[in-house]
């Protein structure tokens, strides 16, 4: 029930907003149905936390600690982003950036991207997985060129191009997953369902897994963001509307890694070594050095941010593939706090960009002045990214850290580097922005305060202490991963 | 020595190649004629040309040396040797054992370096130009020649012409590799043999004629016999061909009837090519010159792909 | 028919995809560009049939119709509908020249070949050769991608590289379950059709398809 709900809820949002996206009312409208499917994820998060895991009649659709949390967090972040675009989207309204038939994209698609996010994460059928991972690429790319500036055409077409070249690799590797798994589990529907094939995957042919393995992570590596193949992310995350680089850099990469890494359990029991794990601890940790050093470069302010987003998707994907108890609860930890972080940071971005006019680093400046609220947030965001203490990142970092000490310890030594200059590139760029001398073309505009507090509090209180049916969610996700 | 019909069969070879050719390349003319709405000459004509060249006296420039004397006679010979170990009519022939399809291509080259040597012996600019483009165009013909070639050999296991002709004609069909290696050595033939796209024979345009102007300075029986060793080749290649990729009909084993047949079944064969290539020629268009390349680049492609695909298909 | 002539049939088939993947990256003309992807899918379409047949396995009937109805029909028709309502430049240029690029894409093949080599030994299907030549159609399509610099090329070899991706389906496992083909379908017509917005998108911003005018999005160096 909760399951159906939750599923349904943006679908039936977006028909109504393709045909009034525009008028007064769709942006309530747009939040109500947000806040429809959170409650229904709550409502399905204390059927999980009652009743374990979930498995509807048919096994279409699975539901375990692991992906109810991201289920949960996905549907709060795209309730608070629909809060936080109202105000910002009036704004590019009234501005004329985009007009009312635009409206109506951004709005329908807006719902119809978090159901292909949400679908992705409660299926249990790995090529249902691809093909929701595709529609969630395909709802988004026309609002990176919503505004049909020649660079948020160029980042979209980019987007659309790089990003289909890495999902055809994934579906080569579904392709030779449901080659493996036929041989043991017979052909049908029903082969490719996650839990039969991780309930079989000590029988599945390791030769064809690690193989497949290497196209799934090349494939949804791409969505991840990992270097080499994070070229699109940064244009992608900057040219399109805020509220949308708010949930691409807050919910879609931790979608595509939960991808990544529900392939890796599935390699992990066939191989029966960890050799997926160092492919992924390898790709995470080049995607940290290059994205902390790119930070340097940036004069775009969402396009250091999408760096940085990078910067954590690499360390995530090092801690899944570093393994063991300790940094797998670490990088699940980080996926929420990062998620909660980096959204609340685009939402002070989006406005501190309205206030004054521009994306450029070096002409925004004084934020705190002109609105307390947002300076303050936008500092507070980047030292909670960065991973100072008390905040939740640290936490999480910290953690992974310890972990690699543990298992990996000539590897901490470039985990301590990345981070480090990660933390000066970012404090660097962000401290004159909110401190510096406001310039005379700062305006005021509405901001929304809510959404920026609300995440800001929870990655707060997630640092401070851990409340015991999140830690025992984190738990159970764990004691699924074989290594 | 007991069966004297191989040994006649083998002459009886070169000697139909020696006089049939002209008859070939005066037939491709009449039909492109056709095509072009010209009555044409008859297919005999190039026996009037040729004989007309020999009667004349042949003219060579004062500072030729004896490459440039030499190279017809050279040319000459070695086509009909080409000829006399291609398996025509016959398999089981007594020079068989040196029937091999590199052996083959060393030959071919061999008379291509010294038409390019006259080419410049002489020191006129169309000489040298013509020579520089046919070794560029050889540079990529033969060893997408020899890619082509090959691909039949890993098909049949040999590179020895009898043994490759044998195997096929025992039936290989439609294999993929052997479709590709086809293609490929039309290709090829046709850039070997200077036809459109990559070299006009009826042209003396300055700018595009390759072939043509390596052998603007031979004259009378010189001339005569490159034009003649030329239509031989056409022929050769045409048979070669069909030995690689056709040889149904030719005989198994040397013996009466059937060689009379294979004869019978090689000229049908032959006046389809030469009806043929006409056809195909009207449809193309010249190549500019340094799209020759990607033309002999697509040959070569085809011939790896056979290979490729002989390994990855068929094994 | 006989199992190994109707093998043989396959082979030739899926060797004339290759040598059509081979075709897209060498060609420069659009429209000769969208033949030539059409044919790639009717020989897809007939060997799916073909595999179909050898094999009795019913449903690949209907992959093969859906195939024949969407790579040979449909989206062909739209974009040459599109490019006759965009007037498009009829060339396209290649980044790398031809040559090289084929010579690249042999090396795929043979890349292909050993990758797929020591999966193939698993597989008892009739179409299990076809495997290695499948990976290389998705490789192919990958190249052109990178070495094209116009938004129709681009797009092709997308395509093309689709049609690998359920060659590989087809001779790995006789397809995948339905739901997920089904699937698959809608979302590279959804993609097809995005497509074709950003022609006019692309059009509109750069007034040109040649992507070699994209070239805004950088990184700075230095401040």
């Amino acid at each position: 029930m909760m399951l159906a709900g939750l599923l349904i809820a943006p679908v039936v949002t977006a028909v109504p907003l393709a045909f009034y996206g525009h008028r007064r009312f769709a942006p309530a409208v747009n939040i109500a149905g947000s806040a429809a499917a959170f409650l229904f994820s709550v409502g399905l998060a204390w059927q999980v936390f009652e009743q374990g895991p979930v498995r509807t009649e048919g096994g279409s659709f699975f539901v375990d600690a692991f992906n109810v949390f991201l289920a949960v967090l996905t549907a709060f972040v795209s309730m608070t982003t629909a809060a936080f675009s109202r105000p910002y989207m009036a704004h590019e309204f009234k501005q004329g950036r985009v007009g009312p038939r635009r409206m109506r994209l951004y709005h329908a698609m807006f719902q119809l991207f978090i159901f292909a996010m949400l679908l992705a994460l409660l299926t249990n059928n790995m090529g249902i997985l691809w093909i929701a991972m595709e529609l969630a690429t395909l709802a988004t790319v026309l609002l990176v060129s919503l505004y049909r500036t020649p660079e948020s055409v160029e980042a979209a077409w980019k987007y659309f191009i790089l990003c289909g070249v890495g999902i055809a690799q994934a579906l080569f590797g579904t392709t030779l997953l449901y080659f493996a798994a036929e041989r043991v589990l017979g052909e049908g529907g029903t082969t490719l369902h996650w839990t039969n094939l991780n309930a079989a995957a000590p029988s599945l042919e390791p030769t064809i897994l690690s193989l497949a393995f290497v196209f799934f992570l090349a494939g949804y590596g791409t969505k991840v963001g990992l270097a080499p193949l994070h070229n699109w992310l940064p244009d992608a995350h900057s040219e399109g509307p805020t509220p949308i680089s708010a949930v691409l850099s807050g919910l879609l990469l931790n979608v595509a890694l939960y991808a990544v890494v529900r392939c890796k359990v599935l390699v992990d029991g066939a191989t029966g070594t960890n050799r997926a794990g160092q492919l992924m601890m390898a790709l995470g940790l080049l995607s940290l050095v290059v994205a902390a050093f790119a930070l340097f470069l940036q004069r775009d302010v969402k396009r250091m941010f999408s760096y940085s987003s990078i910067e954590h998707m690499g360390i995530m994907a090092f801690a899944f593939g570093l393994g063991g108890k300790l940094a797998t609860f670490a990088a699940l930890l980080h996926m929420l706090v990062h998620s909660l972080v980096k959204s609340s940071i685009f939402f002070t971005v989006g406005h501190a960009s309205h206030m004054h006019g521009t994306q450029q680093m070096d002409r925004i400046q004084g934020i705190v002045r002109g609105n307390p609220l947002v300076g303050w947030g936008l500092i507070v965001g980047v030292m909670a990214v960065a991973g100072l203490p008390p905040f939740g990142v640290f936490v999480s970092e910290f953690l992974i850290l310890t972990a690699t000490m543990r298992e990996a310890p000539f590897l901490a030594p470039i985990l301590l580097l990345g981070l480090a200059v990660a933390f000066a590139g970012l404090l660097r760029k962000v401290q004159p922005m909110v401190f510096g001398v406001p310039p005379a073309h700062q305006v005021p505009v509405r901001a929304a305060h809510v959404p920026v507090l609300l995440h800001l509090a929870l990655a707060l209180v997630l640092g401070l202490f851990i409340p015991s049916f999140l830690s025992q969610w984190f738990e159970t996700a764990v004691s699924m991963m074989r290594w | 020595m007991n069966d004297p019909l191989p040994y006649v069969l083998t002459i009886v070879q070169a000697a139909a190649l020696l006089l049939l050719a002209p008859f070939m390349v005066g037939w491709v003319r009449l039909v492109k004629a056709r095509l072009q709405n010209r009555r044409g000459a008859g297919p005999l004509q190039p026996y009037r040309d040729i004989r007309k060249l020999f009667a004349k006296e042949a003219v060579v420039a004062a500072n030729a040396s004896w490459i440039f004397r030499f190279t017809p006679y050279l040319v000459f010979g070695v086509t009909v040797l080409a000829g006399a170990i291609v398996p025509i009519l016959a398999v089981d022939l007594p020079l068989a054992p040196v029937a091999d399809v590199i052996a083959l291509v060393a030959i071919f080259a061999l008379a291509r370096f010294f038409i390019a040597l006259a080419g410049l012996d002489v020191g006129t600019a169309f000489g040298g130009m013509g020579s520089s483009r046919e070794m560029t165009i050889a540079s990529l013909a033969e060893p997408a020649m020899l890619m082509a070639i090959f691909a039949t050999s890993l098909i049949t296991h040999s590179t020895s012409l009898s043994t490759i002709v044998a195997e096929i004609h025992k039936g290989v069909l439609l294999k993929p590799s052997f479709a590709f290696a086809l293609i490929a050595f039309v290709l090829i033939a046709l850039a070997e043999n200077g036809r459109i796209p990559v070299d006009n024979p009826a042209t003396h345009l300055e700018l595009t004629m390759i072939h043509e102007a390596m052998i603007l300075e031979y004259s009378g029986r010189h001339l005569a016999m490159i034009e003649w060793a030329g239509m031989m080749k056409l022929m050769l290649f045409s048979l070669l061909g069909i030995a690689l990729f056709a040889p149904w009909g030719i005989a198994g084993t040397p013996g009466g009837g059937s060689v009379v047949l294979a004869f019978g079944v090689m000229a049908a064969k032959l006046l389809a090519i030469a009806t043929g290539l006409p056809v195909l020629e009207m449809g193309l268009a010249k190549l500019r010159f340094f799209r020759v390349s990607e033309f002999l680049g697509v040959a070569f492609l085809l011939a790896t792909l056979a290979i490729l695909s002989h390994f990855i298909l068929e094994r | 028919m006989s199992p190994v002539f109707l093998a043989q049939v396959i082979d030739l088939l899926s060797a004339l995809v290759l040598l059509l993947g081979f075709g897209l990256l060498a060609q420069r003309r659009i429209y000769a560009l969208l033949h030539l992807f059409a044919w790639q899918g009717l020989f897809l379409a007939a060997n799916t049939a073909i595999v179909a047949y050898g094999a009795g396995v019913r449903h690949l009937y209907f992959s093969a119709l859906m195939t024949l109805a969407m790579k040979v029909a449909l989206i062909p028709y739209i974009l040459h509908v599109l490019i006759r309502r965009m007037k498009i430049e009829r060339d396209v240029e290649t980044m790398v020249n031809v040559p090289l690029t084929l010579l690249i894409g042999i090396a795929l093949v043979v890349l292909s070949y050993n990758v797929m080599s020591p999966i193939q030994e698993f597989s008892t299907l009739m179409t299990r050769s076809t495997l290695a030549i499948a990976l290389a159609t998705v490789m192919l399509g990958l190249l052109m991608m990178i070495t094209r610099r116009h938004a129709v090329a681009q797009v092709i070899g997308f395509l093309a590289m689709e049609n690998g991706l359920f060659f590989a389906a087809t001779s790995a496992t006789y397809g995948m379950p339905m739901v997920v083909e089904l699937g698959v379908a809608l979302d590279i017509l959804i993609a097809a059709l995005i497509f074709g917005v950003f022609f006019f998108q692309i059009r509109t911003t750069f007034e040109s398809l040649d992507l070699s005018k994209m070239a805004r999005l950088k990184e700075d160096v230095g401040e």
